[in-house]
């Protein structure tokens, strides 16, 4: 009975977390890290298990977002009917696009995803009859409190995570990493590759399609700018998947958590610190750097990135070991 | 018939822009196997060089070539030696590392630029800059034509370099088989080095000739970053003859677009193209050269 214990005490301090947590800010900054996991499990599904790299998940995170927006401003319907339908439409997209796109292997693929997303980006800003191009759709906000969302964004995540959890102990699951190993092989082994490459993006489209429409209902507010950002979506997925770990079950969960705190620390200036030195010390340079830092969380994602692919290739959850090893090692140097 | 002439002429000379930014990433894509994402940031880098040399040192922006070329030569092969190349030797789960290391170094670059300069869109102003001359009722712009045979003054010395140096047939050689080159005795890291130099110097050259008939912001790089893989893709991965074609190619495409169908789809067109490529000419213009 000790294996199951770890992720049991998760759920259970995630479900009273909000409870105690009463300040709506970091209730808001949870809200974000489960809809990250959401993005970033899907993410790992097609890039870290079944090794194509996603470069444009903001193409599925975004039709999802803009479907379940269209749904209330164009069809009067509930934007919540977006979660199933903004998965499931994502998955229709998903499909014809790996359909034409799995011919292209490792990195042409990743260029094709990013195209992908340009195009679609494109597409929310012209056609502004149906999107409204760059003025974006308001939905209106279902809950005043941010309780009710957190638990859906909660429940959310565990639907992802358990999805690629159960996927990847199945069958396919072995099907994917092999065809992450060598393609070659996995197909003169009898492995359909385009079949298995297929349904890997689908259940990753559906993922990421979910957390979109979920975007949407939460924020109340959605442009192209946003939701179809190189950025802000599809860099930041990779990076939650590669900070957090490749190919693991909660890489994401890490992953998600430490890149909406490094967005954040920067956002807001350390919380505050720097604000609050600023104030009790009265330097006056302490303005301009909290200006700076303020905007450079993209900057600390791109030294992120570097330093990450350098030093831990395996994300955070890949190379525990590794980092435990050298933390113990470090501690007591000479043996 | 005037306006499908004029349309022509302004994307024959956008076109050889273009070719000079795919040849370096096609040049880097050939010798190190990866697409390089952060082409398009150090085309923004050389531009911003460009721009401090005119604004404050007063000098004409074509002879800031001489600058903005070795330095960027010099950023592209410190990039390769410390970031890149090392990658070789790290183990991970996704071959995609360096691709997604360009990325990282886009990001920092593009940022680093907003700090110093911020968001603001900055230009460089000169006599030249929005004259044209006339040739049988079609205006060329002179800076564009100037920057047109700049690019294939380069483009020509590029294959000069890259068909009768010993450099170039070792560039050549790697390009073709890395294994094989290096049982031959080539230094296929430095190579790659070298190449990265050589790939960053061309984009810094379009960078420079572009900017005097266009305006500069940190966040330039991105989309000349798309268009540069498009043109690469579109003349097939490491064909530096193929780059041509798919640079003439984007450009025509873009200014035919934004003549006939609308401004809004000037970027989409060069999307579409991509895809149609990719499904339709999988290897792209190369099949048809034979190079």
């Amino acid at each position: 009975m000790k294996r199951p214990s770890g992720p049991f005490l998760l759920l259970v301090l995630l479900l009273i977390l909000p409870l105690i947590l009463r300040d709506a800010y970091y209730q808001h900054l949870m809200i974000l890290v489960l809809m990250w996991v959401a993005i970033g499990s899907g993410w790992n599904l097609i890039s870290g298990y079944t090794g194509q790299v996603l470069f444009g998940a903001a193409a599925f995170f975004g039709f999802g977002a803009y479907t379940a927006a269209l749904l209330s401003s164009k069809l009067g319907i509930s934007a919540w009917w977006g979660l199933p339908l903004g998965g499931i439409l994502s998955v229709a997209i998903a499909f014809p696009f790996g359909w034409i796109c799995f011919r292209l292997r490792g990195p042409y693929f990743a260029l094709a995803t990013l195209a992908l997303n340009e195009i679609f980006r494109h597409i929310a800003t012209i056609w502004e009859s149906l999107t409204d191009g760059m003025i974006g759709i308001l939905v209106m906000q279902t809950f005043i409190s941010k309780l009710p969302y957190y638990y859906v964004a909660l429940a959310i995540a565990i639907f992802s995570i358990v999805t690629v959890d159960l996927v990847m102990r199945s069958r396919w699951g072995y099907y994917f990493v092999s065809i992450r190993e060598d393609q070659d092989a996995a197909e003169s082994m009898g492995i359909d590759t385009l079949h298995y490459k297929m349904l890997s993006l689908c259940i990753s489209a559906f993922l990421i399609g979910i957390a979109g429409a979920l975007y949407t209902n939460y924020m109340g507010f959605i442009d192209p700018k946003v939701v179809f950002s190189l950025h802000e979506i599809s860099i930041m997925a990779i990076l939650v998947g590669i900070v957090g770990g490749v190919g693991t079950i909660y890489g994401p969960l890490v992953g998600a958590f430490i890149m909406v705190a490094v967005q954040e620390i920067f956002r807001t200036g350390g919380f505050g610190i720097l604000h609050f030195i600023g104030q009790s010390t009265g330097w006056p340079f302490m303005s301009g750097i909290i200006k700076y830092v303020s905007e450079a969380h993209v900057l600390s994602f791109g030294i992120l990135v570097i330093v990450v692919i350098l030093f831990l290739p395996n994300g955070i959850v890949g190379d525990w070991s590794l980092i435990r090893k050298s933390l113990v090692n470090s501690k007591k140097p000479a043996v | 018939m005037d306006v499908f002439l004029q349309t022509l002429v302004a994307g024959v000379l956008k076109g050889g822009l273009y070719a000079l930014i795919g040849l370096g990433m096609t040049l880097i894509m050939g010798v190190m196997g990866i697409i390089n994402l952060a082409h398009g940031q150090f085309m923004m880098v050389a531009m911003y060089i460009t721009y401090v040399l005119f604004h404050f040192f007063g000098l004409d922006p074509y002879t800031t070539l001489i600058i903005s070329m070795p330095s960027l030569f010099l950023l592209g092969v410190l990039i390769q030696k410390y970031l890149l190349n090392p990658l070789m030797k790290v183990e991970s789960i996704l071959p995609e590392n360096q691709v997604l290391m360009t990325v990282g170094i886009a990001m920092v670059l593009t940022e680093i630029a907003r700090f110093i300069f911020s968001s603001n869109y900055l230009s460089v102003r000169t006599s030249y800059s929005s004259s044209a001359f006339y040739l049988g009722g079609i205006s060329f712009s002179v800076a564009l034509t100037v920057a047109f045979g700049f690019a294939c003054f380069l483009t020509l010395s590029l294959f000069w370099f890259l068909i009768k140096t010993d450099l170039g047939r070792s560039i050549r050689a790697v390009s073709q088989d890395a294994e094989a080159a290096e049982l031959m005795g080539i230094d296929s890291g430095r190579i790659k080095v070298v190449t990265m130099g050589i790939g960053a110097g061309l984009v810094a050259a379009a960078g420079t000739l572009l900017l005097p008939i266009y305006y500069l912001f940190p966040d330039i790089g991105g989309p000349f970053t798309r268009k540069a893989f498009i043109i690469t893709i579109l003349g097939g991965l490491g064909s530096t003859v193929g780059a041509i074609f798919g640079g003439l190619t984007l450009g025509l495409a873009e200014s035919f677009g934004a003549t006939y169908i609308g401004m809004d789809f000037e970027d989409l067109v060069g999307l579409v193209i991509f895809l149609l490529v990719l499904l339709f000419v999988p290897g792209g213009f190369k099949r048809f050269t034979k190079v």
